[in-house]
């Protein structure tokens, strides 16, 4: 059998009496699984870990047909793959009744070399050049093609790090539970809610007729937890010293790539009036939108790391 | 300052009740915020005002209903939990 690139367990040597039960479910047959892969868009399989479920529930059924001889496990595997299937179906359906699968997959269609460049830029950005966010006949392109484009996984992921993190610093210094691991989430989570909230009024009541999503908000509300990331793991390393140094750093840098980003979006937008006194207090009012935008990044990065050092 | 998701499902209830009560005979007219007064002409440059006061109107007349059901299940909730 041709054991593709992509199964991270493929190269560890297997004995030949045949695998263990879980094994088939952790490489994704890509030899037979065009079908299915085209339905998953954007998703880099060779990124992630582990094949996703809908792969292995459809790939096991096909890889594992000649592996197993016993009628009756193969029947089982099969009812129970058609079962996995049915239910992916109906959770699919009632997700996407509320979020839009579609303008969601675009956000996660990242890879390596896109998030370790944004890491980077997140970090440094005050080399960066262009920052367009590049589009392909009217439609956005992906992360994966775009350096300048947001995406929701950097933010996700971050703010799981973070959480990790917090509850690592909180462990350190005894003063650890896990209510006060909740705590933190929902705080995180809850002030994230606030400031895309604002930042939709206030586009809203500006009648800035801007691109941006709720999703897109959420992007750019979401980098900052890399920043926080950086300032936490600095204040555990360094002290107190480190701590606010990495802040400093950290905040200016988000501060630049806020503005820089949001400038392109808020600021370029159109307004399809010709009026001349009504164009000049526009400018101004986005303006201040991005610089208020901005300044509420290093507070957010003070106030929910500060309670992390002590 | 620790926020919890209830506290967030706390602040939008009370907030939306907050606009739902602005009646908008007896006081949005008296102090000239009164939905149609504020429509001035047919650009597309409505102002932050006008913007403003559709808002209102439109969270009165949208959150009616699902103000009212909310309300009775929170009623109901805290006369039973404290």
């Amino acid at each position: 059998m041709d054991l593709p690139h992509h199964g991270h367990r493929a190269t560890k040597p297997r004995a030949r009496t045949g695998p263990p039960a879980g094994d088939p479910m952790l490489f994704d047959d890509t030899s037979s699984g065009g079908p299915q892969m085209t339905n998953q868009g954007y998703y880099n399989s060779g990124y992630m870990s582990g094949p996703p479920a809908a792969g292995a529930g459809a790939g096991a059924g096909v890889g594992v047909n000649n592996l197993f001889t016993d009628p009756m496990a193969n029947a089982a595997v099969m009812y129970g793959s058609s079962i996995a299937n049915q239910g992916k179906d109906i959770v699919n359906k009632e997700i996407s009744r509320f979020v839009s699968m579609n303008k969601l997959k675009y956000f996660f269609a990242v890879d390596t070399k896109y998030v370790i460049k944004k890491l980077m830029l997140l970090m440094f950005p005050y080399t960066h050049q262009d920052w367009e966010v590049r589009y392909h006949r009217d439609t956005p392109l992906p992360p994966r093609h775009d350096l300048n484009a947001p995406d929701l996984y950097i933010p996700s992921m971050a703010f799981i790090t973070y959480l990790l993190l917090a509850g690592m610093a909180l462990g350190i210094q005894k003063r650890f539970s896990p209510e006060v691991l909740g705590l933190c989430a929902s705080t995180a989570l809850v002030w994230m809610v606030i400031e895309v909230f604002a930042m939709l009024l206030s586009l809203y009541l500006l009648t800035v007729h801007s691109d941006l999503s709720t999703f897109d908000l959420i992007a750019y509300s979401g980098y900052k937890y890399v920043g926080m990331i950086f300032t936490v793991l600095c204040g555990l390393l360094f002290g107190s010293d480190g701590y606010f140094v990495a802040l400093a750093w950290s905040s200016c840098a988000l501060m630049y790539f806020i503005v820089r980003s949001l400038k392109m979006k808020i600021l370029s937008s159109l307004s399809s009036d010709s009026m001349g006194a009504g164009a000049s207090a526009k400018p101004r009012f986005r303006l201040y939108i991005t610089m208020a935008t901005a300044i509420f990044q290093p507070v957010i990065i003070y106030w929910l790391t500060s309670h992390l050092v002590r | 300052m620790a926020f919890t998701l209830y506290s967030l499902i706390q602040t939008a209830i009370l907030c939306t009740n907050a606009i739902a009560v602005l009646h908008e005979e007896r006081f949005l007219s008296k102090i000239g915020w009164a939905a149609d007064q504020g429509i001035g002409g047919f650009g597309d440059e409505p102002g932050v005002k006008a913007q403003l006061l559709n808002l209102i109107r439109s969270v009165r007349t949208v959150m009616r209903v699902p103000l009212i059901i909310v309300n009775s299940v929170c009623i109901v909730l805290l006369l039973l939990f404290g």
